[in-house]
């Protein structure tokens, strides 16, 4: 696999950015490793190939925002909004993330080896999201759907407002936010946890040790009753 | 018997003239029965309805003896306008300083979409979307689209994202400055739900913040993922509603825009509160004038390759509104209350059906219950068909061509051979308040409150 090298402090971000938006014919299965990213924001933003990007270090915001297709590897940690409103592919964090990672992806799968910051998986929209460690409070807040799966401890108000989205924690929840609530683990869910265990590094984890939560459900029609959670 | 009432008659005492109430008045009555009785707020569509300060309480100064006119007709009056050329590679033109406000399909139907699109390309100017994302209805009759970035992110990816010409990250609008989008149940359609990625027929309510940023430092941050995204081709706007103009558009122009959108509290919304609509944010006559000081304070005013453009919004309805916030310091204005009246909305033709709704031609307001007889503010299959987009899309064109040819003919008056070349100094005012918030002198003095002494 041909292989080619940028190193950030001699080459603009701009110009490897606009490299990684060439025609995918010419970048598919191509592995293209970032160098020096010394936490640039916006590195690998707007990627729509099969290109494969490590990023050697740690990246500023928004890093691999809005992928498409491609396999973005960032073997420090991320800034906000690290995949950010993703469609497809693939997006590794080896260390740690900040605030609102994945928010509002809509596909691909996000995975994050080390904990995350406040409104992890906020306003998710059908992506996979799995996090090592634990996630910040508010973390899935109005999240509409997709999987968001966490082996540590979730922070205050998760899930608050959530929609279609599930959420398997298997630490501690500090609490849960409004219209969230513990579920039962149906055979379809623990399937989708299982595989996604299993494509993050984790197969080896119980599936059982983790707790299902998902919407209640009772804030998806006004009513009177329901004003003080408005 | 007989005697003793005429005697009373005679001297019964006078009865008063019932009289009604200014604070408690109809409508005041009628909202606490209706709160009373249901337990929960009033929402509605459209912006504010009470009677604000506004562009009819200004007038202009044709040119006399000091100053002389321009032919109409004759002498070229320019109308065009280019919008974000600070940082794109391809900013927008535009014929006409007239654009097409923000408005999502889902609170408008795909036809009603399509119209705005047929109108503004015939007309030479924009459409733009809204809270839900881009329909095809939209983008393949739109010659220029800008594609809003707003905080609930629905429908939002990258492949409409490079089919835009351009992008507004959308902190707010003039009718809920603080607040986010809301769509009924009602509304929440098949196609709608799968487009926001929403279970079908909820009673949807988006966020008032945007997800992953806080603040004029991650917008910054933000501004520059769009253009990166976007290879810096496409101009990026911001809108926000009309509140603390001077701060929200400097800190907004740090932060990277190529163009601000102010819109006041006349600017209308698919649905809100009315408590929203009517008690938060400010009318867009208060609102120019500091946006345009906040530009000129960053030297980002008509200062050539480095210049923020202003587009103002909230109760433009004719050239003479149009002219007046040029005047004032606007570039150009945006329209969406008045483009859905041009492609039929509130038409008196309807009014048996809007009886029948409780309501009468030019009040129907209660857009988020997708009963539009118009066809326009509605998601029910059978309503939609009654707008044609073709004729309703030659209608907008017509109107913009009018508001565009009175502005002309009053530029004309003023001398002026450009919209742009409309100054605060051709206007006065015919009240104080107007004068203190146009910051032009009241008619006949040389008195701006707040800033000359009478």
């Amino acid at each position: 696999m041909e292989t080619l090298n940028f190193d950030l402090d001699k080459k603009p971000l701009r110009e490897v950015n606009q490299f990684l938006h060439g025609d995918a014919s010419g970048l598919n299965g191509k592995s293209v490793v970032i160098e020096n990213p010394n936490g640039a924001h916006s590195i690998a933003v707007g990627l729509k190939s099969d290109v494969h990007v490590t990023i050697k270090g740690h990246a500023g915001y928004y890093a691999a925002g809005m992928n498409q297709l491609a396999k973005v590897t960032i073997e420090g940690s991320a800034g906000s909004g690290v995949a950010e409103n993703m469609m497809s592919g693939t997006v590794h964090v080896k260390g740690f993330a900040s605030n609102a990672a994945g928010a509002t992806a809509n596909g691909g799968l996000l995975v994050i080896d080390g904990d995350a910051g406040l409104r992890c998986a906020i306003a998710l929209k059908g992506a996979d999201v799995v996090v090592g460690g634990s996630v910040g409070s508010f973390s899935a807040f109005m999240a509409q759907a997709g999987n968001f799966v966490v082996l540590g401890d979730a922070g205050e108000g998760l899930g608050d407002s959530i929609y279609e989205a599930k959420v398997f924690v298997r630490g501690k929840v500090k609490s849960l936010g409004a219209d969230c609530e513990i579920k039962t683990m149906d055979a379809e869910s623990k399937k989708i946890l299982i595989d996604l265990l299993a494509k993050s590094g984790h197969k080896d984890v119980s599936p059982d040790s983790f707790t299902q939560y998902g919407s209640a459900r009772t804030l998806y029609h006004f009513h009177v009753d329901n004003a003080g959670a408005y | 018997m007989s005697d003793d009432k005429s005697t009373d008659t005679i001297h019964k005492t006078p009865q008063t003239t019932p009289r009604q109430s200014a604070t408690f008045d109809a409508y005041t009555n009628s909202e606490i029965r209706r709160s009373a009785a249901t337990g929960i707020y009033d929402i509605r569509g459209g912006g504010s309805k009470r009677k604000l300060p506004h562009f009819d309480d200004l007038l202009f100064l044709g040119a006399s003896v000091s100053r002389y006119p321009l032919e109409g007709y004759r002498e070229k009056c320019g109308t065009d306008v280019v919008l974000g050329a600070r940082f794109a590679k391809k900013p927008i033109h535009l014929r006409t300083p007239v654009t097409i406000a923000g408005m999502s399909f889902g609170s408008l139907s795909g036809r009603a979409k399509e119209a705005l699109g047929r109108g503004a390309s015939a007309a030479g100017t924009s459409t733009t979307t809204g809270d839900g994302g881009m329909t095809q209805e939209e983008r393949g009759h739109s010659t220029t689209l800008v594609y809003q970035y707003l905080p609930s992110r629905y429908g939002m990816n990258p492949d409409d994202l490079r089919k835009a010409d351009a992008i507004e990250v959308v902190i707010g609008q003039g009718a809920k400055p603080g607040g986010g989008g809301m769509l009924l149940g009602q509304k929440i359609t098949k196609r709608v739900a799968k487009m926001r990625c929403l279970p079908e027929g909820i009673d949807q309510r988006s966020s008032c913040r945007h997800p992953d940023w806080t603040g004029p430092d991650d917008l910054e941050i933000k501004i520059n993922e769009i253009r990166e995204i976007t290879d810096w081709e496409k101009p990026i706007y911001v809108k926000i509603g009309a509140t603390r103009p001077y701060f929200d558009v400097a800190l907004a122009v740090k932060a990277g825009a190529d163009v601000i959108v102010l819109d006041g509290m006349q600017g209308g919304t698919a649905a809100t509160q009315e408590v929203f609509i009517e008690h938060v944010g400010i009318p867009i006559l208060a609102a120019i004038r500091p946006a345009v000081k906040a530009l000129q304070d960053l030297g980002m005013y008509r200062n050539g390759k480095n210049s923020v453009q202003l587009i103002v919004s909230g109760g433009i309805r004719n050239g003479a509104d149009v002219a007046k916030a040029i005047a004032l310091g606007a570039d150009a204005v945006a329209i969406g209350t008045a483009a859905l009246i041009a492609l039929g909305d509130n038409d008196p033709h309807l009014e048996a059906e809007y009886q029948k709704l409780g309501t009468t031609a030019g009040a129907y307001d209660d857009w988020h219950e997708g009963k539009d007889p118009a066809g326009i503010t509605t998601q029910d299959p059978e309503l939609m068909k009654r707008i044609d987009p073709v004729k309703a899309g030659h209608r907008l064109a017509n109107y913009i061509a009018v508001m565009t040819m009175e502005a002309q003919v009053v530029a004309r008056a003023c001398g002026k051979s450009h919209l742009h070349n409309l100054e605060p100094e051709d206007l006065v005012a015919l009240t104080i308040e107007a004068s203190a918030m146009a910051q032009v002198p009241l008619a006949g003095t040389n008195w701006i409150p707040g800033v000359t002494k009478f």
